[in-house]
C-alpha cells in the first residue's frame, strides 16, 4: 500500500494534465464546428465534445483504452485489425534483430578485447555507425535488400540489429576487461590457457555488464523494427499502424499503437530482468 | 587422476638469484626496481622480504613467479628458469588481496587452479577438503566469499595456493590489509602450516614484527635503487609461541632489521 500510493498519485496527476491538454487542444475544432452549424455550446457540452471526437488532435485516455480494448480483446489475433497481430509482426522482427545483434555484439567485443588490431580498427567504426541517423539509412537497407530479393522479416531484423549490437559491444568490452591485473596475473601463475582464462574469468566477470546491455539493446531493437516498418509502406506491424494512422489522421490509432509498443518493450525488458536475476542468483552475485 | 608433473630434481637451493637487475622504463626516465640482487633461498626456508614501498621486494617476488622479466642477471627457481618453473606449477602465489571469484563458492575457488591443471573430479574434491582443513576452514566449502570475513578470505586464498601441491609458496603482503588482531592469529597459523607442510616460503611484508616472528631469514631491502642491504639469519627456534615476541632475542633481531632499514636510508 505504501508503494502504491505514490504511483497512483503520479498517474492521477498525469491523467489530470492529459485531460486538460486534450480539452485545450481539441477545443478549437469543436468551436469551429459549432460556429459552422450555427450552434452554441454550453461549457459541459464543449468539454464532453473535446473528449469524444473521432479525430482529435490529442485523444483522451479513455478513448485510447477503448481503442486498445476493441483491437486487442475483441478481434481475433489472426485478424489484420487486431493490434496483437501487428504487435507480433513487430516483435518477431525485434527478437530476430535482437538475437543477431547480441551475437554480433559479443563476437565484436571478444575480437576487440583479444586483438589489438581490432581494438584500433573496429571500435571507431562501431561508434561511427551509431552517429548515422537510423531514419536515413533504414529505407536504403530495405530498398537494397529488396533489390536482391530479400524482403519481409529479415530487412527489419537487420535494422534492429544495427541499433542493438552497439550497447552489447560497449558493455561486453567493458565487462570482458573488468578482471583486474591481479586476477589476470593469478591465471598466469596457474599457467592457464587463453581459453581457460576466457571461460573461467573474463566471461563470468562480464555477466552483470552483459545484462545491463541486453536491456538497452532490447529497447533499441524494438525502435529499430518500428523504424524499419515506417519507410517501406509495410502493411503489418506497429510501425505500419503508426504510418496508416498518420495518413488518415487516426490519432487514436496512433496512440494505441504507441501504447502497445511501450507495453511490448516493457514486457521484453522485464523478461530479460527476470533472466538476469535468475542467472546472477545462480552465480551467487545477487545478494 | 592428478596430472603428471615433471619430476622435481631434489634441489637444495630453491631460489638462486645472481646480479639480478630490473629497470622499468617510465615517462620520468628509468626506475631501478632491482639492482645487483644476489640471494639464495634453501629448501624449507621461510624468507621474509622487508623494506619500504619502492624497494623492489614485490618486484623480486614477481620475477621469481615469472610475472616480470629481469633486465639482466640470472635467476633460477628449483634449478630452472622462472618460466619453466611456472609452467611446471612449481609455486603457489598469494596476492595482497584474496582475489577470490565472487561467483564461485570457497570450494569452487580452491578448485579453480585444479580444474585448470586437469585434476579429475575425485582428486579435486579430495584436495579441496584437505587444504580447507589445513587452513582451518572445513565446513565453509559451500559459502560464497562475501559471507566470510577478510581474514577467512585470505586463508581461503592461501588454501587455493596450496591445493596443487607446489613446493614453493610466494606470498605478497598477504595480511597487509588485515587488522593486527587477525594478523597475529594468521601469522601463528601460517607458522603451523609451514611446519606441517615443509614448504619453502618467500614472504613480502612491511611489518618488522611480522618478518621477525615468521622468518628463518630476513632480507632487508632499500629503495632507489631497489637493493638488498642486509640478510639476517634468525636465531629464534622453529617452534614460536606468540609470546616469543617479548623475548630479548626477538627484540635484538627486530633492532637489527631496523638498523638495516636505516642504513639503506629507508626512512628518508
Amino acid at each position: 500500500m505504501k508503494n502504491i500510493l505514490p504511483v497512483l498519485t503520479v498517474i492521477l496527476a498525469l491523467l489530470v494534465v492529459w485531460y486538460a491538454s486534450a480539452f485545450q487542444l481539441n477545443k478549437q475544432w469543436a468551436l469551429d464546428m459549432a460556429a459552422r452549424q450555427d450552434r452554441t455550446m454550453t461549457t459541459p457540452q464543449l468539454i464532453a465534445d473535446t473528449w469524444a471526437q473521432d479525430k482529435p488532435k490529442l485523444p483522451a485516455p479513455h478513448q485510447i483504452v477503448v481503442e486498445l480494448w476493441n483491437t486487442v480483446a475483441l478481434k481475433k489475433v489472426t485478424s489484420k485489425r487486431s493490434l496483437v497481430y501487428h504487435a507480433w509482426v513487430t516483435l518477431s522482427a525485434t527478437l530476430a534483430g535482437f538475437g543477431l545483434g547480441t551475437v554480433l555484439g559479443i563476437s565484436l567485443a571478444v575480437g576487440i578485447v583479444y586483438s589489438r588490431v581490432m581494438d584500433r580498427s573496429v571500435m571507431p567504426w562501431v561508434i561511427a555507425s551509431q552517429t548515422i541517423p537510423i531514419l536515413a539509412i533504414a529505407p536504403m537497407i530495405i530498398v537494397v535488400l529488396n533489390a536482391v530479393g530479400v524482403s519481409g522479416l529479415l530487412p527489419k531484423a537487420l535494422i534492429s540489429m544495427y541499433l542493438s549490437f552497439f550497447p552489447i559491444v560497449v558493455g561486453m568490452v567493458k565487462g570482458l576487461r573488468s578482471p583486474s591485473r591481479m586476477e589476470l596475473d593469478q591465471m598466469r601463475t596457474w599457467n592457464a590457457s587463453g581459453a581457460q582464462e576466457f571461460a573461467r574469468l573474463r566471461l563470468p566477470a562480464s555477466m552483470p555488464y552483459l545484462f545491463a546491455s541486453l536491456k538497452i539493446a532490447m529497447a533499441a531493437s524494438l525502435v529499430g523494427a518500428i523504424v524499419g516498418e515506417l519507410p517501406t509502406g509495410a502493411v503489418a506491424g506497429l510501425g505500419a499502424r503508426l504510418l496508416a494512422g498518420s495518413y488518415y489522421g487516426q490519432t487514436i490509432q496512433i496512440w494505441s499503437a504507441l501504447f502497445m509498443a511501450a507495453a511490448v518493450a516493457a514486457a521484453a525488458v522485464g523478461l530479460i530482468g527476470l533472466i538476469q536475476r535468475a542467472t546472477l542468483k545462480r552465480m551467487g552475485l545477487d545478494r | 587422476m592428478i596430472p603428471e608433473r615433471k619430476p622435481e630434481i631434489a634441489h637444495r637451493t630453491v631460489i638462486e638469484a645472481s646480479k639480478l637487475n630490473l629497470t622499468f622504463q617510465t615517462g620520468d626516465g628509468p626506475v631501478h626496481a632491482l639492482k645487483d640482487v644476489d640471494l639464495k633461498v634453501e629448501k624449507g626456508d621461510f624468507v621474509s622480504f622487508i623494506g619500504p614501498s619502492g624497494c623492489g621486494k614485490t618486484t623480486f617476488l614477481r620475477v621469481m613467479a615469472d610475472l616480470e622479466q629481469p633486465t639482466s642477471g640470472a635467476i633460477l627457481v628449483n634449478g630452472v628458469l622462472p618460466e619453466v618453473a611456472r609452467k611446471n606449477r612449481a609455486y603457489g602465489y598469494v596476492f595482497q588481496a584474496a582475489g577470490l571469484y565472487p561467483w564461485r563458492t570457497i570450494g569452487g575457488n580452491i578448485r579453480l587452479p585444479l580444474e585448470i591443471m586437469g585434476y579429475d573430479r575425485a582428486a579435486q574434491a579430495k584436495k579441496v577438503a584437505e587444504v580447507l582443513e589445513l587452513v582451518d576452514l572445513a565446513g565453509f566449502e559451500k559459502k560464497y566469499p562475501w559471507q566470510l570475513s577478510g581474514g577467512m578470505q585470505q586463508r581461503a586464498s592461501i588454501a587455493r595456493a596450496l591445493a596443487f601441491e607446489a613446493q614453493i609458496l610466494l606470498m605478497d603482503e598477504p595480511f597487509g590489509a588485515l587488522d593486527e588482531i587477525v594478523r597475529d592469529h594468521l601469522n601463528e597459523q601460517l607458522l603451523a602450516l609451514w611446519a606441517r607442510t615443509q614448504k619453502t616460503i618467500c614472504f613480502v611484508t612491511h611489518s618488522i614484527p611480522e618478518a621477525v616472528y615468521l622468518s628463518t631469514r630476513i632480507v632487508v631491502m632499500s629503495p632507489r635503487p631497489g637493493r638488498i642491504t642486509d640478510v639476517i639469519e634468525s636465531t629464534l627456534p622453529r617452534e614460536r609461541p606468540l609470546g616469543i615476541r617479548d623475548s630479548p632475542e626477538f627484540l635484538a633481531i627486530a633492532h637489527r632489521v631496523r638498523d638495516g632499514l636505516r642504513a639503506g636510508h629507508a626512512y628518508d
